[in-house]
Formats: structure tokens, C-alpha cells, sequence
């Protein structure tokens, strides 16, 4: 069952098509990946999906419910929960705040009761807390960094930090743009792990935009591809990977090979 | 040099510092949360206090009911401001937003003017008026409690913002709105939550500041003092708004009565070319905060 469906999305920002009429669908369950070239579109969905852009066309779906119309927070509640390309952690918070922060959503207890109940308030914080502490710290093994601020963390329990606050949201689909950008090798892999066990110990629904191929295939149950704002193919990773359409449009130009070729016979 | 003389000189500038730092931090808030440099927060000062002059002196209302209604009307005022004019301009040019601003000022200072002249007026008393003496320096009264309510504001308005949760919703939207936006934050009603909660800080300081030297439309230079504090703290720091407010209150008090009256602002603007030189982004701001 397709837990997101996007419709025919078309979204430009004056003269630049960004996407042009993507559907897409989001299977309940999966590690979805989006991949395409630089400019491709694929943040430009995210954004649309989580709602900071609205398209001039088309029409987005979580579970069936349309939330073309509706704005990021409301979205967040509904369980789109994501995480950023360039990290957007709260600096100068702690790390507890910010993973506090993402189960925000989650509170029942209102902004404006949790001043005059501030008991009922307290016990509703105290008890989210002490849930983020024992199921998402000690998933992403991040316990021992927890009162520590986040702009002083090294980029890779960063990136790991916000993956925990996308968590603490308990989001159906989990949305992560670049989630192992700029990571060193270990760094990758513990992401790739994480990532792995979000699908298989706590069943959220991933999707990703990603541009380590090794990672995407790796770890994808299906894989789209986005080439000027389009879906050019889609498909379980082996069968996208040997599609012509899409070595010619992503994987021939990105693959290392070919590039140091081109370039050693330019030099030559 | 008379010490004593000295230390009532030195009370006397930390009592006006204290409101320097009260408007001072709802200029941070503003700032924090919407990233907006507020020009009229004098006038929403002055507004302030005229309001209470209305509603104590004209509708002889008593303080203790007159003093919450014009805390509110100010809170109305800095959400309205926000809704009305302030959250039309996201998206443009900071320098366009900062000019409107200006313009906000000239308004209210106008209809101010155009409501109750621009005759200096004075409030209902609402402060205990015996002389206070703390050992042998005296304190004027007002300014005594001019302080002590200021600092009672500033330590709930400290907890607020770091207890209460939707002063935590304020800290990380001016930490990344995007992030907040994401996270489930109501990000406009944030907005709207800074402006009105600032609104009531600067309509409380106006109180105070007129209770201490009487109302008139001229109090809304105390702005321009203001800025300066927050320029000298480091526009995004509370704890710089606090340090600087109290600092520059009490070297005006000094400078006034040592070398006279017409030195009192060129020491304070001294001071801010002096900070502004080796740090343009104020004594506790943070770096990356942009030229203007």
C-alpha cells in the first residue's frame, strides 16, 4: 500500500521548471530513494512534500488524505517528519532540546495550558523525555553526548542528533535529504545501519534523497530516478541502475571512471 | 570626592540601566524571533504609558486595574504591528523592514500627539513614595522600585523563555526557522507570540519610565538609547542587552552629574563607536550576524 502518493506535481519558480508533473509513490515500509544530477529537483520535492513550497500543480497524499493545502506544522503532526541537506539542528540548545523539540508535535498539553498546567505539563515532559532517552538515545547511541551543545559536536553525531529529533517526532514517513553527505566511511555505514533499523525495528516508512550510490543501492528498496524536474524511471535498484535512460542522464557522468578518463584525455 | 555622593550618583544610573535592559530585551525578542530591528520600540514605549495615563488619569481608573489593561493594550499593539505590517514584508529586503519600522514610530508618535497633544503629563502615582535609603545613600523612590519591578520582570521573563515550552518554541525559531517550521512549530504564531509579549515588555517599561520623569511624546528618544544598548550587548544576546542596559544607565548617571547633562549621550555614542570598532557584533552577539 502506498503510504505517500505524490500526483502530478509541477513547480516553478519563474522561469525554471524545477518539477514538471512527478508522480511518485511511497510503499508502506520501504527505504525509498530518490536519486537525479545536481538541479535534478530532488530537494525541490522534498520541500514540496514536507510543504515549504506549494506547486502549482498537482496534489500531495499521506495515507490517502490530501495535505496539498495544508503547512509544514500541520504536515509535521500528521507524521511527515525530515531532516536537512546543510544540518538545521538548533544551535546553542542542547542535544536533549533539540530531540526534545521534534516530539513537540507530539505533546497534547497546548503552548499556552503548559503555562497555567504547568503540572500536567511537567508530567507530560518528563514522560516524553524520559521516552526519547530510552528508546531513541539508546538507538542511535547518542546517550553520552546528551547534554552536550550541538554546535560543538563533530559533523557526523550531527547529522546523527538530527536523524534522533526526525525520530522523536514518531513520524509514519521519515524524510532524509542527504543523510550521509560528507560523512567519512564509518560514519556511512553507522548511517546506513541506522537507517536500516528505523525500516526494521521501528517501521517508518523512509524516504530518501541520497547521492552515494553504493549507500542507495545498498540499502533501497526502490529507487526513482529525477532528471530535469521528471521521473525518468523507477524501479528496484538493480533494474534502475542498468537502465540506459538513467546511466546516460546520472551514473555515466557521475561514474568516477568515466570522469578520470575524460579528464586524463583532456590533460593529455 | 564624596564617596557617598558617588554611590547615589552610581544607584541612581543602575535604576534607569534597569529599564534600559527591560526594553532592551523586547528589542532582542523581536530581533531573535523575527529578525526584525524594531526602530519604533520607543513608541510602543511611549504608547505604553500614555495608555496607562488614559486609563488611570483619564478614566481615573485604580493602578492595580488601570496598569494590566495597559500591559495588554501594549501586547495588542506589538501584535498587531506584527500581523499588520511587519508579516507582509517577509521575504523583503532587511534594510526595507528596518525603514518601516521608522516609519511605525513617526505614527504612533503622531496620533499620540494628535490624542493628547504633546504637553508632558504626568501618571498617577502607584509606587510607595517613602525616601529609601540603602545604608546612607539615599534613592529616589520611583527608581528604587523602578528596579526592583524591572529585575522581578527580567527574572520571570528569563524563565519563561527558558522553561516554559513555548519559550522554547521562540529559542528554536530564532535558532532555524526551517527546522522549527518542520518540527510541528507554528512559526507565525511565534511570530505573533514575540511582538505581543515585546509589546507588553516595552507598554511595562513606558509605565515605569514615566512613573520615574513624566509622560510625554519625547520618550520615545529613549529608543535611541535603547539601540544603542542593544548594539553595545550584541543584538541577539539577552545576557548583552542586560549587561549593556545596566552599563550604559549607570555611565550616563555618572557622566551627567560629573561633567554635565550635554555629555551624557556622547559618552554613550563614544561607547558604541568604541565596541562597534573591535566588535561589530556587540560585547556578547553572535558573529554572524549581518551588516545592516
Amino acid at each position: 500500500m502506498s503510504v505517500l502518493e505524490l500526483e502530478g506535481i509541477s513547480l516553478g519558480f519563474g522561469g525554471v521548471q524545477a518539477l514538471s508533473g512527478v508522480d511518485l509513490a511511497v510503499e508502506e515500509g520501504t527505504i525509498t530513494a530518490v536519486i537525479g544530477p545536481n538541479g535534478a529537483g530532488k530537494t525541490s520535492l522534498f520541500n514540496v512534500i514536507s510543504g515549504f513550497y506549494r506547486p502549482q500543480q498537482g496534489r500531495v497524499l499521506l495515507e490517502g488524505r490530501n495535505l496539498t493545502r495544508l503547512r509544514p506544522p500541520r504536515r509535521a503532526s500528521l507524521g511527515l517528519g525530515r531532516t536537512f541537506q546543510n544540518i538545521a539542528l538548533f544551535r546553542g540548545m542542547t542535544v536533549l532540546d533539540n530531540v526534545k523539540l521534534g516530539a513537540h508535535v507530539r505533546m497534547r498539553t497546548g503552548v499556552f495550558s503548559a503555562m497555567w498546567y504547568l503540572g500536567a505539563a511537567r508530567r507530560e515532559e518528563a514522560r516524553v523525555r524520559e521516552e526519547i532517552e530510552r528508546e531513541v538515545f539508546d538507538f542511535l547511541e547518542i546517550d553520552h553526548i546528551r547534554r552536550h551543545p550541538v554546535a560543538a559536536l563533530p559533523y557526523g553525531l550531527q547529522k546523527r542528533v538530527e536523524l534522533a529529533r526526525a525520530l522523536a517526532m514518531r513520524p509514519k514517513i521519515l524524510m532524509l535529504d542527504e543523510p550521509v553527505a560528507g560523512m567519512n566511511r564509518e560514519e556511512k555505514e553507522d548511517m546506513a545501519r541506522f537507517i536500516l533499523d528505523v525500516k526494521e525495528e521501528w517501521g517508518i516508512t523512509v524516504l530518501m534523497v541520497e547521492h552515494d550510490m553504493g549507500m542507495v543501492m545498498d540499502i533501497s528498496d526502490r529507487v526513482h530516478v529525477l532528471n530535469f524536474g521528471q521521473v525518468i524511471a523507477s524501479g528496484e535498484p538493480a533494474v534502475v541502475q542498468k537502465n540506459p535512460g538513467v546511466i546516460q542522464a546520472y551514473l555515466g557522468s557521475g561514474d568516477v571512471n568515466s570522469l578520470r578518463e575524460r579528464l586524463m584525455g583532456e590533460s593529455a | 570626592m564624596d564617596w557617598l555622593f558617588f554611590i547615589e550618583v552610581s544607584l541612581a544610573g543602575i535604576g534607569a540601566g534597569s529599564l534600559y535592559a527591560l526594553t532592551a530585551i523586547a528589542f532582542v525578542l523581536i530581533y531573535k524571533a523575527t529578525r526584525v530591528i524594531n526602530l519604533a520600540i520607543g513608541e510602543m514605549l511611549m504608547v505604553g504609558a500614555y495608555l496607562f495615563f488614559a486609563l488611570g488619569a483619564g478614566w481615573s481608573l485604580s493602578w492595580w486595574l488601570a496598569i494590566p489593561m495597559a500591559l495588554v493594550g501594549g501586547g495588542l499593539l506589538g501584535m498587531l504591528l506584527e500581523r499588520g505590517v511587519i508579516r507582509p514584508m517577509l521575504g523583503e529586503n532587511p534594510i526595507s523592514v528596518f525603514m518601516v519600522t521608522i516609519g511605525l514610530g513617526s505614527i504612533l508618535v503622531g496620533t499620540v500627539e494628535l490624542i493628547w497633544t504633546s504637553a508632558p503629563r504626568s501618571l498617577p502615582g502607584f509606587m510607595p513614595d517613602e525616601a529609601i535609603f540603602i545604608g546612607e545613600a539615599f534613592i529616589a523612590p520611583n527608581t528604587f522600585w523602578g528596579f526592583v519591578i524591572a529585575a522581578v520582570v527580567i527574572a520571570l521573563f528569563l524563565l519563561l523563555f527558558r522553561f516554559w515550552r513555548g519559550g522554547v518554541a521562540l529559542r528554536a525559531t530564532a535558532s532555524d526557522q526551517g527546522a522549527a517550521w518542520a518540527m510541528g512549530i507554528n512559526v507565525p504564531a511565534v511570530y505573533s507570540l514575540a511582538w505581543g509579549l515585546a509589546g507588553m515588555i516595552a507598554a511595562g517599561s513606558g509605565i515605569l519610565l514615566g512613573a520615574m520623569s513624566g509622560v510625554s511624546p519625547e520618550m520615545a528618544m529613549f529608543g535611541l538609547t535603547v539601540l544603542v544598548v542593544v548594539i553595545v550587548g550584541g543584538l541577539d544576546s539577552v545576557f548583552g542587552a542586560l549587561l549593556a542596559g545596566l552599563l550604559i544607565g549607570w555611565m550616563e548617571s555618572v557622566v551627567g552629574v560629573y561633567l554635565g547633562g550635554e555629555y551624557e549621550h556622547l559618552v554613550t555614542f563614544i561607547l558604541l563607536m568604541l565596541v562597534l570598532l573591535v566588535r561589530p557584533w556587540g560585547l556578547f552577539g553572535s558573529h554572524e550576524i549581518e551588516r545592516l
